[in-house]
């Protein structure tokens, strides 16, 4: 009978949490629907791209889900989950900002942001190498020679008219 | 008659070119600096794969089309109009390399972008471009806003009544000191002194604002050149947004504002007579122009409430509105917020705001300043004329660094070339409707790419039909180039098949 109470009672919690679980929001979503969004609370996940921009006790961080970046405004305190930020050598951290989604923000200006109240890494990002493509070194040495072989054709016309 | 080009003709064209070719091939050492300063192996080899391709092409033209001779007026058209078409095509080139567009026709269309100083873009994942990509994307605008031929002639080609043609070409018809070539390297100093402090300026801006002293002193450079040559290209997909930042905002419309002024007003200015920017009839239409447009967009945005306080009206509303204006095309807003929040009546200001533009001989687009001035004078003057007597004759003048009497001949021409442009921004708009477009998204796009503006509302994509890449990227190289040197290659085009 315990079991069954104790079993019981874990499919209810976890049938709750998902029913009570916002799905995530698109960049587009929240750009086509921004009337309908505008102080509501959303979740929200992208790539950390760019850098972070520390403000006193607050910061922005831009997560681009792929459609479009979204700038996140984020207490100091939430910075310590970003250890990679996306650029040309690294995949940024994946993350998950909950919080009030402003159309156009009156303390921003009217800028289309979040204000962050709970963030959590999804993914980690990473670092990205990026190897020496062969060909093209290989077409710079041939285009190098081509190259030198005209401006030999050229001094040997200029020499052959001055004669 | 019409006379058939002579192979002299072609060769005088094929020499210049070559010319102009190796000089824009020599402009991007600077990409390659910048690889070899970051350590970015790969587009290090795209940039010098790029740069022999032009060393070679222009190094052919010249040896092929050696001679000694000078250009004509129609040559020297001729040779402006194809330099700007060849350099899009090689300017993609690393663009094509870097493996972030979708096809060489983006990148002829981002590089056109670039060169005209438009700022459209249809590159993919920008947040991961490299550094010398990016930097590639910024100097582009650098080389287009002062004029390529502005480069050429500067350290490349003597001075000569050929090299004065070239330069009446690009679209600048104002000598600021008497030898072409003194008036070129002038703009450079300009432009040059600018983007030091200018640069300076953003860094600081950029530091306070949190950014690391790197990405302060690069995303400073680039959005100088980009903010100055009135271009729109930022190194981040947010554009403007990116930065969150009021200073940044007002930091860019000095600059902005900078770019849309007549490099000959700079040389007044630097020559100590402030005055001249309150006299001057271009400040003054620019002035009237920003106030009247951006009057009736605060009407639109107010009516709507789109945006809360003056703070929100000042950084979205009027900072979009000198964007479009100075034609630079930067963004604080989603492309699609326009169409979905702004409303008809402050779209419309904006699109009249992109297609009245900056000033003459300065790095902006659209019909200009000055013109729209001289068909306003003489307008006023032809009521005043009706409200005289018959028998008196006045003479009506107009300050522009000098004072200017207004004649007929004047005024003729600049209603035909604003003429060109109205029809220029209707046949865009005609092409996006065709294809599927909504009206007004349709002209505001095609407006902002005739202009050389770069504000987008979302139809420039990458998945848009090719056929509008094509007719955007025609429209940015007619509308830079002002008509004239493109009518003289359709005409040299014609007279090479028709001419006796």
């Amino acid at each position: 009978m315990k079991t069954r109470i104790i079993i019981l009672s874990a499919a209810c919690c976890l049938l709750s949490n998902v029913c009570s679980a916002q799905p995530t929001i698109s960049s587009t979503e929240l750009i086509e629907n921004a009337k309908e969004l505008d102080g509501k609370e959303v979740i929200y996940q992208g790539e950390a791209i760019g850098e972070v921009m520390t403000r006193g006790n607050y910061s922005w961080v831009n997560l681009n889900d792929g459609e479009n970046a979204i700038g996140i405004w984020m207490p100091n305190n939430f910075l310590g989950l970003i250890s990679f930020i996306g650029s040309y050598t690294a995949r940024g951290d994946w993350l998950e900002a909950s919080g009030i989604f402003n159309r156009a923000c009156k303390m921003h200006g009217g800028d289309l942001d979040i204000h962050a109240t709970h963030l959590a890494k999804i993914r980690d990002g990473r670092q990205v190498k990026h190897r020496l493509v062969a060909e093209k070194q290989r077409l710079s040495i041939i285009l190098s020679g081509v190259l030198l072989c005209l401006l030999i054709l050229q001094l040997l016309s200029k020499k052959l008219k001055k004669q | 008659m019409v006379f058939k080009p002579t192979l002299d003709d072609f060769k005088g064209i094929g020499y210049y070119l070559g010319k102009i070719i190796i000089g824009l091939g020599l402009t991007m050492l600077f990409p390659i600096i910048s690889a070899v300063l970051f350590k970015e192996i790969n587009p290090a080899y795209d940039f010098i794969v790029s740069l022999l391709i032009c060393l070679i092409l222009g190094q052919l033209l010249t040896i092929v089309c050696s001679t000694q001779k000078d250009l004509s007026w129609v040559q020297g058209m001729v040779v402006v109009a194809l330099a700007w078409l060849v350099a899009a095509v090689l300017g993609a080139v690393p663009f094509y390399l870097s493996g972030h567009w979708k096809s060489f026709l983006d990148c002829v269309f981002d590089a056109m972008s670039g060169l005209t100083t438009t700022g459209l873009t249809l590159a993919q994942d920008i947040d991961h471009i490299c550094r010398t990509v990016n930097l590639w994307r910024h100097i582009l605008p650098f080389i287009g806003g002062q004029g390529m031929i502005v480069i050429v002639l500067s350290f490349l080609v003597r001075g000569s009544a050929g090299a004065f043609r070239m330069y009446v070409g690009e679209a600048r018809d104002e000598k600021i000191l008497p030898n072409v070539v003194e008036t070129s390297r002038f703009i450079w100093l300009v432009s040059i002194v600018y983007l030091i402090l200018g640069t300076g300026a953003l860094t600081i801006v950029g530091r306070i604002d949190g950014m690391s002293w790197i990405n302060a002193v690069f995303h400073g450079s680039c959005i100088f050149m980009a903010a100055f040559d009135t271009a729109g290209f930022t190194p981040q997909s947010q554009n403007i947004l990116y930065y969150h930042s009021l200073s940044y905002e007002v930091a860019t419309i000095v600059i902005m504002v900078l770019g849309a002024m007549n490099f000959n007003l700079h040389y007044t200015l630097w020559r100590q007579k402030k005055k001249e920017i309150v006299t001057n009839i271009e400040t003054r239409t620019f002035f009237i122009s920003v106030m009247l447009t951006f009057f009736l967009l605060a009407i639109g945005l107010n009516k709507l409430g789109v945006y809360p306080g003056a703070l929100g009206m000042f950084r979205k509303g009027f900072y979009l509105l000198i964007s479009g204006h100075t034609t630079t095309g930067y963004q604080t807003i989603y492309a699609r917020q326009f169409i979905l929040e702004w409303g008809a009546l402050a779209l419309v200001a904006l699109t009249i705001a992109m297609a009245l533009g900056g000033a003459v001989c300065s790095t902006a687009g659209g019909i200009k300043s000055l013109r729209v001035g001289v068909i306003f004078k003489a307008l006023y003057n032809d009521v005043k004329r009706i409200m005289l007597p018959e028998a008196s004759v006045f003479i009506e003048k107009y300050h522009h660094i000098k004072d200017v009497i207004l004649e007929d001949r004047q005024v003729r021409s600049a209603v035909l070339i604003s003429l060109c442009y109205l029809c220029l921004y209707v046949i865009g708009g005609i092409v996006g409707m065709a294809l599927g477009y909504p009206a007004l998204s349709a002209l505001f796009e095609s407006t902002s790419a005739a202009a050389n503006v770069g504000l987008s509302c979302g139809v420039t994509q990458a998945g848009m039909p090719a056929a509008l890449k094509v007719t955007y990227i025609l429209q940015m190289w007619v509308g830079r180039l002002e008509f004239m040197s493109v009518f003289a290659l359709a005409g040299f085009f014609i007279a090479s098949f028709r001419g006796k």
